[in-house]
């Protein structure tokens, strides 16, 4: 028998690992990245003559039932038309039995990138506050994307909040999961393969136990919880108000956290224009520092003004 | 028996089999329980042999005669039958138990000649191997790195045998010239030797590589017990570090 050198050996594992694109209208490109899920690669769409980005899951044989299930699902997904979710574009099976989403080639930095570029608090806020509103009319359509994390979210060329990676969200209200049911996940990053789905770090309690029937929109509030506590990380002067819906997203009881993404986004739209959120509550201090904040200049100029009484008044009397 | 799931060896052929031989191992059916000995056998007496030479400094001779024992005790008490996946992977508890033998062996300080109908095996290919290529691996991801060479091997040796079976040994030449061999070819130049054209090369290849990796899978079902070890057994096969 042949010896396999070991760098024939890696060659033979990467040809068995690439994925076969022979019987569809796409042509591999590269790698993008590996993950515990499957691959990811830039394929050229040879109809279209456009760049696509295709995932592959990394499920070696799949059963027939199973893949049927997947581009069932698929197909509802892919109608989520919103600017910030990059739809599946198509969902079909290799030539080597192993199945694939297309989705829209985005071209920025992901979510983690961009926040280590030493993007502002606000500007954070502001992105995070996209990717809820995403998220929200994803629910409102049915959809729980269950794994949502800085690295699924992309920050376009044109400052876009994009959140990527909906080829493996669930649809609520199905009798049939058996789907969910055959799925795992990592202690790292990385998202994988088994009874759960998701990524630790961002990945809500009962989803970790792998309480499949139990999971809902809420499940996707704690990782969106998840996502704003990676952001405010290391940022100087985050208020209370910010960490406490950071804290009420990502409640160890779902009961707790918001019920909604809308709600989520309602409670950042305040933050940022400086009213109270209703996961936090002020102290009369507080309140008057919030109040002062916000109407700074306002306050500057009665300020001025009454500085300049007192010194009229202070003059006249010499 | 059909010839596609035929995993012979040179001195030995290893009947079909449609199931996992770990779940065979337990079978009542005497001649069911011996082809999975047999399959369980063909993957993993050559890295056994290597890793009772690395990790137990063991001889030549002596590693041979450890690895026939082990194998043959294995069949004689039938211990692949107590395997639990839900303890660990098929792989991580036979080499548990052939630590176990070998300590016990050693202990013991002499060797019993045991049965099992396994004198067929290649040591003398299994120490080549060992001696020409040293290994700076701990004997644990030594054992690994080895059953999965081992696997590949036995991989392209059915390939081959199926491509020659099926008459598509254009298909089997074309791997190996662009697969397995160390010269740099290319599409064209392969097109020239073998009369065809780039893209007739391109889809041969593309099938080609097609059915390896099925029969890759075929063979890691074969040994893995449940699907999620299968999963995770592909995982670590197929996820490649990129070199």
């Amino acid at each position: 028998m042949r010896w396999l050198s070991d760098d024939k050996l890696n060659h033979l594992r990467s040809v068995v690992s690439e994925p076969d694109f022979s019987a569809t209208k796409y042509t591999f490109v590269k790698e993008l990245g590996r993950g515990g899920m499957g691959v990811v690669c830039l394929a050229e769409d040879r109809e279209l003559d456009r760049l696509i980005a295709i995932k592959i899951l990394n499920t070696p044989d799949i059963t027939e039932d199973l893949r049927n299930r997947m581009i069932r699902e698929a197909q509802i997904i892919a109608r989520l038309e919103h600017p910030g979710i990059v739809p599946v574009h198509d969902a079909a099976t290799l030539a080597d039995g192993r199945m694939f989403y297309a989705m829209k080639y985005v071209r920025g930095s992901r979510l983690d990138e961009y926040a280590a570029q030493g993007a502002s608090l606000r500007d954070r806020l502001r992105k995070f506050q996209a990717v809820c509103d995403a998220v929200a009319f994803a629910h409102a359509h049915g959809v729980i994307h269950r794994d949502l994390k800085p690295q699924n979210i992309m920050i376009g060329s044109f400052g876009e909040v994009l959140v990527l990676d909906w080829g493996v969200a669930k649809l609520l209200d199905r009798e049939d999961r058996s789907y969910s049911s055959y799925r795992t996940y990592s202690n790292s990053d990385d998202t994988m393969e088994g009874a759960v789905i998701g990524t630790r770090n961002y990945m809500s309690p009962e989803q970790a136990r792998g309480e499949v029937d139990q999971l809902d929109e809420r499940a996707d509030i704690y990782s969106l919880g998840a996502v704003l506590s990676f952001l405010l990380k290391d940022q100087p002067k985050v208020s209370k108000a910010a960490h406490a819906i950071s804290s009420k997203a990502t409640a160890t009881s779902k009961e707790k956290r918001y019920s909604t993404a809308s709600e989520l986004s309602a409670d950042i739209g305040r933050l940022l224009d400086a009213e109270p959120v209703s996961a936090y509550r002020e102290n009369a201090f507080e309140r008057t520092s919030r109040w002062v904040g916000k109407n700074r200049f306002l306050v500057l100029l009665v300020l001025a003004y009454l500085l300049m009484r007192i010194f009229l008044i202070f003059t006249s009397r010499r | 028996m059909d010839p596609d799931t035929d995993i012979g060896g040179p001195a030995h052929r290893f009947p079909a089999t449609d199931h996992s031989a770990i779940i065979n191992a337990r079978s009542d059916d005497s001649r069911v329980r011996r082809r999975a000995f047999d399959t369980i056998l063909a993957s993993y007496w050559k890295p056994a042999y290597k890793y009772i030479r690395l990790k137990w400094r063991a001889g030549n001779e002596d590693a041979k005669d450890l690895t026939q024992g082990f194998f043959a005790l294995c069949f004689e008490k039938n211990y692949f039958a107590t395997y639990d996946a839900r303890k660990a992977s098929f792989q991580t508890f036979l080499r548990t138990c052939l630590d176990g033998f070998v300590a016990n062996e050693r202990k013991a300080g002499q060797r019993l000649k045991r049965g099992g109908d396994i004198d067929h095996l290649d040591f003398a290919e299994a120490e080549h191997e060992f001696a020409a290529h040293a290994s700076t691996l701990s004997p644990e991801d030594y054992f690994h790195r080895e059953w999965v060479r081992w696997m590949f091997t036995l991989a392209v040796d059915a390939f081959r045998q199926r491509c020659e079976e099926s008459g598509r040994t254009v298909h089997f030449q074309l791997f190996e010239r662009y697969d397995l061999s160390d010269d740099e070819v290319s599409y064209a130049s392969l097109g020239k030797d073998f009369g065809l054209d780039t893209a007739t090369v391109n889809n041969y290849l593309a099938a080609a590589r097609r059915d390896f990796r099925r029969i890759v899978l075929e063979k890691l079902r074969e040994i893995t017990a449940t699907e999620e070890e299968f999963r995770a057994e592909a995982r670590s096969l197929l996820g490649v570090v990129r070199p």
